[in-house]
């Protein structure tokens, strides 16, 4: 017995133990010990990391619950409404698995905006990181495109129109626009042939595709070493066994602080999902309660509230076409960070006053063209999406110009 | 120089290069075509292109002012039976027009006219606002309060805030491009439209 146990712990010396019959076979410790268990960290990570670790928390809510929903719900124009009554009402639990999954959603995408202004914050995006941000980029277009899809599955009018107006906005491509619409939709309007293949995307190849990219953001993210908040590299002093003198391994010290952190967000989750699974509206919106028809579009409407920021800034722009280039570029500028911030030092700690105010403008901005596209588009807050959609560009815009002889604080050689 | 080391080995470094470029001209030309398949399934199928038939509409029935809302190719499509007075005020409003002789819009030609209708009486319309595809609320009436004291009657799209008058003609300085599309259609009888097809290929003018 005793025997045994000491095998577990040097499995590679002991020819008899399972471990080491397993790892002569496949790199088990090694890949453990590269990624967990010798994985060093930097030993002051703050609130704000959290995040990464509870991303993965929801990833896999999203998955488990997700294919449990597939068991009962029908991906036809004719059935898809009925069924989700179905799973609501008559399927055992179907209730708790549903709004586990649809406030997973809204769950997701609250983490993803934390985790990426935690990167804006620490200048995480910057070298040696810029493929970690990249791939992380990459992973929030798929996570919206994931999220897009699955909203049209309920089939309730909001999923229809939703789907109608996002799906338009590819026939405002000139020449190419109304064929690509068109090929998208399979269809003359949003039809049973947009819904079944939706359905395919959102529960079979987008979720491949970021559960790749999840892989690729995490190993590319172990090369280069984590970020922390005073933005210094650990890997700079070492001690004598070559390991970080600022880091401590993954496991135990952050999988104990993570799963501290994954315990408390699931209280608030659970309460979300018990209290206020509608989330007041805005993680499932009313007109959603009522069967698509292809006939009549509900008198207000709006995305979800993790679009809506993105939507404000597309009806802010008086072009069809132009507006969809806004909206375009208001993601795709994010992807370019990295080179546009050209100032040395990482962390928002030691950097001048002229990225603190660029941040704070843009940040506000974000939140409050999110509040504007939930509104009814009135002349004064279009005025107002218009001034905001300024604002947000100018932190972009204005970042290369500003980062390049930016008044830093001096940085500390090694973590405080 | 790693062409050294292959050298030596007896390795044809050039025959190498040339054997991997053509099949990869071989393997890029086979996945395109094997692509072909995949990318066209997402096209609309024989049964939505069939889905497009023609559909009759009786008008008999529709008082002055009031619109029906008839499903083709799974698009609204309104018939608006305008009065005399709704007609009278569409010339008035050719300055506040984006494309008021819809020149850039789509109509077939037999309804490129100042009421864009075979009928003045009966305007056929699809329902669908040539912004981002909503379906715009019918405001017939003068002044209507959600869409503005100086309303002269028409449709607003909930959505963006597009207005179009009765003709479904575009207002300047809204997001939809273009006027609203009329679909072909003719007259059967007096009061019965055939929406989806052209009067030449009856015969009927």
């Amino acid at each position: 017995m005793s025997n045994k146990h000491s095998a577990d712990q040097a499995p590679e010396q002991k020819k008899g133990s399972l471990l080491g019959w397993l790892d002569r076979r496949y790199p088990i410790v090694s890949t453990w010990n590269e990624h967990v268990g010798e994985y060093y960290a930097p030993k002051n990570f703050n609130f704000w990391y959290f995040f990464g670790s509870l991303a993965l928390l929801v990833l896999v809510n999203q998955f488990i619950t997700g294919i449990w929903l597939t068991m009962s719900y029908k991906p036809s124009a004719a059935e898809a409404f009925n069924s989700i009554e179905y799973i609501m009402r008559d399927v055992e639990w179907g209730w708790l698995i549903r709004y586990m999954h649809s406030t997973g959603a809204s769950a997701f995408f609250i983490v993803i905006y934390l985790h990426m202004l935690r990167g804006l914050l620490y200048g995480s995006y910057k070298e040696p990181r810029e493929l970690v941000w990249l791939l992380g980029m990459f992973l929030f277009l798929v996570l919206m495109a994931e999220a897009f899809m699955g909203y049209l599955l309920p089939w309730g009018q909001m999923s229809y129109w939703g789907a109608q107006v996002i799906i338009s906005l590819f026939g405002a491509i000139p020449v190419v626009g109304p064929d690509l619409a068109l090929w998208v939709r399979g269809d003359f309007v949003i039809s049973d042939a947009t819904l079944n293949r939706f359905f395919a995307l959102h529960v079979i190849a987008l979720p491949l595709v970021l559960l790749i990219l999840v892989f690729m953001h995490i190993v590319a993210l172990h090369k280069v070493g984590s970020n922390n908040p005073d933005g210094v590299e650990i890997k700079k002093y070492k001690n004598e066994a070559g390991l970080p003198i600022d880091g401590i391994p993954f496991h135990p010290y952050y999988s104990v602080k993570d799963s501290m952190g994954a315990v408390f967000f699931m209280v608030l989750f659970a309460f979300v999902v018990f209290y206020w699974p509608e989330g007041g509206g805005y993680f499932i919106e009313p007109p959603n309660f009522e069967p698509a028809d292809p006939l009549k579009t509900p008198a207000h409407i709006a995305p979800v509230w993790y679009f809506t920021p993105f939507y404000a800034i597309l009806r802010a722009v008086p072009d069809k076409f132009l507006g969809v280039v806004a909206m375009g570029g208001a993601i795709a500028v994010l992807f370019a960070m990295p080179w546009l911030d050209r100032c040395k030092v990482k962390s928002i700690r030691y950097r001048g006053t002229s990225y603190k105010v660029l941040l704070t403008i843009f940040v506000v901005s974000f939140v409050v063209l999110g509040y504007l596209g939930t509104q009814p588009a009135t002349p004064e807050l279009t005025k107002a999406a218009q001034i905001f959609t300024a604002l947000y560009f100018a932190f972009f815009f204005l970042l290369p110009f500003t980062s390049v002889n930016e008044k830093t604080k001096p940085v500390p050689e090694r973590v405080q | 120089m790693s062409t050294k080391e292959h050298k030596s080995k007896g390795v044809d470094i050039q025959r190498r290069k040339i054997l991997t470029g053509a099949t990869g001209v071989v393997g890029a030309a086979g996945a395109t075509f094997l692509a072909v398949p995949f990318v066209s399934s997402w096209q609309p199928s024989e049964k939505a292109k069939a889905a497009g038939a023609p559909v009759d509409v009786d008008v008999s029935q529709l008082q002055p002012g009031q619109m029906l809302t008839v499903s083709w190719r799974g698009k609204p499509v309104w018939v608006v039976r305008r009065t005399a007075d709704m007609l009278g005020r569409l010339p008035g409003l050719d300055a506040q027009l984006r494309d008021p002789a819809s020149q850039e819009s789509i109509q077939p030609t037999y309804c490129q006219n100042p009421s864009r209708a075979i009928n003045s009486e009966y305007l056929v319309v699809v329902g669908i606002c040539t912004h981002l595809g909503c379906a715009p609320l019918y405001r017939p009436a003068i002044g209507s309060p959600d869409v503005g004291a100086d309303w002269q009657g028409g449709f607003f799209c909930p959505c963006h805030g597009s207005r179009f008058d009765l003709a479904g003609r575009v207002f300047q300085s809204v997001p939809a491009p273009t006027n609203l599309e009329i679909p072909p259609h003719h007259y059967l009888s007096e009061h019965l439209i055939r929406i989806g097809e052209d009067p030449q290929k009856e015969g009927v003018a």
